[in-house]
């Protein structure tokens, strides 16, 4: 059997790699359109901060890894020819394939803001960036980062660090919207404040105007910034529009998969970033854009490439972590809450501890947490173990903080 | 044969020995706070249950770490965390559903249970047998492994 991968992240990686256990015989090329071995993106805040040199973002430390088992191959893939069965890249090659993955992740949407194309503007999303930003990142360097998300504030730690002059441009009303609810996100703000950053919420970048020696960022309010070096982190957009034209059919811009990981047409799959895959708290497809669930969906995937119908997903949790200066804040599944579901919080204002659990009848459905780390992982164990908590969720209204025992009653009668 | 930890609730009488020789093994001091294996209190019931990673085959931990600096020990069969490689994201804490694996401030690096290469030292400090290190099909993991199948993936594509 030959299966083609594009995409040679950690979703492509993984797929790659389990397709080999599966069917030894089989022939795995994976295609990827970056010049480096594959790494892994999430390393690159630590590259920033040269805690890793580049070969420490190395998805596979040994050079040898892939031997001759997994064919790594330079392209850019182009399109696809369902009937025909092969992969188009940009060169002309064409790819034959009996089973077909994409995962191609996803890139950072730039803003549609006048002067975004300008020299000193970049995203932090590729080595390559990554090169870019140290070469022009030294203390007292005033860099302006638009986007206080997940990515933003990921990067956030590693410039600072640097002993940049950060001033932080989010349009939501708090940091990391769409994974801290108010209390935690305000919080986030606070601290980063008193850490000397500046943090505008609620704010728009309107221009920015480049001169030699710097850029000037205008903010709305009349505001405006004075920068060496722009970092725009304002959302991402799945690699699929290599796509466009064939049968295969896209959701919210990612590849639209089922519970095989199969897309609408039999044969192609996809993964990871590029993939509107189950999500399993709401049930509902969606791109969580996460490293666990690449890796997850390469699994699966590899899994029903071999032999469709073996594996069924049972859907993804959204989960995310955050250190910020210091500051850890973690997620899960449905920390806003559902219908008729019930809360608990705990707030330590002054000493930025926070807890927000959220319950659906008795079984606990998503969290948010700041400034706690030992045990977080029982989040996930509660939440995806479905368990009800019976007398123990009274007792987790009472004091949330009392996880770890609610989980030991739940799991071994404790 | 492997072995792994076996533990039993019964026995334990919250005396603390474990984390205190468990600290002292990693972290070369006796402060229960940095010890892998941790007692948990029941205050009504006048239970404690001693709680800490069982090495479990699905190793969500080691599928999460973005750099490959989680490994199995092939002698141990115990997850073991290479600190030079660990970039310290966190990731495997979130990951692993027992909330076995924890971030070290001080050090910028994540922690778990390696049973000490061998020889864990809290079945040796342990007085009652709560804990002991046995051959691994006789502890009986399944009971707190069991939800896992569950919703696991990865257990079935492997
Ligand atoms: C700075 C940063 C920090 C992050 N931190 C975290 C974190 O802490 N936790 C977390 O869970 N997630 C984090 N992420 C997100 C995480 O890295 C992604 O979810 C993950 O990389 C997705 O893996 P993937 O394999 O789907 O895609 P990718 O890693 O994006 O890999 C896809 C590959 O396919 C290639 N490709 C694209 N199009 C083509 C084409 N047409 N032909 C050939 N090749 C192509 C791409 O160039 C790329 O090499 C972070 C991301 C960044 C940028
Ligand atoms: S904290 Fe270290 S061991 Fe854990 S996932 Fe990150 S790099 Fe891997």
């Amino acid at each position: 059997m030959t299966y083609v991968i594009v995409g040679s992240g950690p979703a492509g990686v993984v797929a790659a790699e389990t397709i080999c256990k599966l069917d030894p015989n089989g022939q795995v090329v994976m295609v990827g359109d970056e010049p480096d071995p594959p790494y892994s993106r999430m390393a690159i805040p630590y590259l920033l901060i040269n805690n890793i040199d580049e070969q420490g973002t190395y998805l596979r430390k040994d050079p040898e890894h892939f031997g001759n088992a997994i064919k790594h191959v330079h392209g850019v893939a182009e399109s696809v020819d369902a009937e025909a069965k092969t992969l188009i890249l940009a060169d002309g090659r064409k790819l034959d394939y009996e089973a077909l993955l994409v995962s191609t992740g996803s890139r950072p949407i730039l803003p549609p803001v006048p002067g975004i194309d300008g020299e000193r503007v970049t995203t932090c999303w590729t080595l390559e960036d990554a090169r870019k930003i140290t070469a022009t990142l030294k203390p007292d360097a005033s860099v302006v980062l638009i986007g206080a998300g997940f990515i933003g504030c990921i990067i956030l730690e590693a410039l600072v660090s640097s002993g940049a002059n950060l001033t932080v441009v989010e349009m939501g009303d708090r940091m990391v919207p769409r994974m801290l609810d108010e209390t935690s996100g305000g919080l986030l703000k606070k601290w980063c404040q008193e850490k000397g950053v500046n943090v505008m919420t609620s704010a728009q970048v309107e221009s920015i105007d480049h001169h030699s020696d710097k850029a000037v960022v205008k903010i709305s309010n009349d505001r405006h910034v004075e920068a060496e070096l722009v970092i725009s982190a304002a959302g991402v957009r799945a690699n699929a529009d290599f796509l466009e034209g064939t049968e295969i059919e896209l959701k919210n811009g990612a590849v639209a998969v089922d519970r095989y990981m199969c897309s609408s047409v039999p044969g192609i799959y996809a993964a990871g970033d590029a993939a509107c895959g189950l999500d399993f708290s709401t049930s509902d497809y969606s791109v969580q854009a996460i490293q666990p669930t690449a890796v997850e969906h390469g699994r699966v995937a590899a899994a029903n490439m071999v032999r469709h119908g073996s594996v069924l997903h049972q859907g993804c949790i959204n989960m995310n972590v955050l250190d910020t200066i210091g500051l850890v804040s973690v997620s899960y599944g449905q920390w806003q809450g559902v219908e008729g579901g019930d809360h608990a919080a705990l707030l330590d204002r002054d000493r930025f501890r926070y807890i927000n659990l959220q319950f659906d009848g008795d079984t606990l459905v998503g969290a948010n947490t700041l400034g706690i780390t030992q045990h977080i992982g029982i989040l996930r164990g509660l939440i995806q173990g479905q368990f009800k908590l019976g007398k123990w969720k009274q007792r987790l209204m009472d004091n949330p903080m009392q996880l770890m025992e609610a989980y030991l009653a739940a799991t071994q009668g404790a | 044969m492997l072995r792994s930890l076996n533990i039993n609730p019964d026995k334990c009488t919250g005396c603390l020995q474990c984390e205190m020789a468990c600290s002292f093994e990693n972290e070369g001091v006796f402060n229960p706070a940095k010890s892998r294996i941790k007692i948990f209190t029941f205050h009504d019931e006048g239970r404690f249950v001693p709680y800490t990673c069982t090495q479990c085959d699905e190793a969500w931990c080691l599928h999460a770490c973005p750099v490959e600096a989680i490994r199995m020990n092939r002698e141990t069969g115990a997850m073991e965390i290479l600190d030079s490689v660990c970039v310290g994201c966190k990731v495997c804490t979130i990951a692993c559903p027992f909330g076995t694996v924890n971030y070290n401030q001080t050090t910028g690096k994540v922690i778990k249970c390696d049973l000490c290469g061998g020889d864990p030292q809290c079945a040796q400090a342990c007085p009652t047998e709560a804990i002991t290190y046995v051959d691994a099909d006789a502890t009986g993991l399944e009971k707190m492994r069991a939800w896992a199948s569950k919703t696991d993936n990865q257990a079935h594509a492997n």
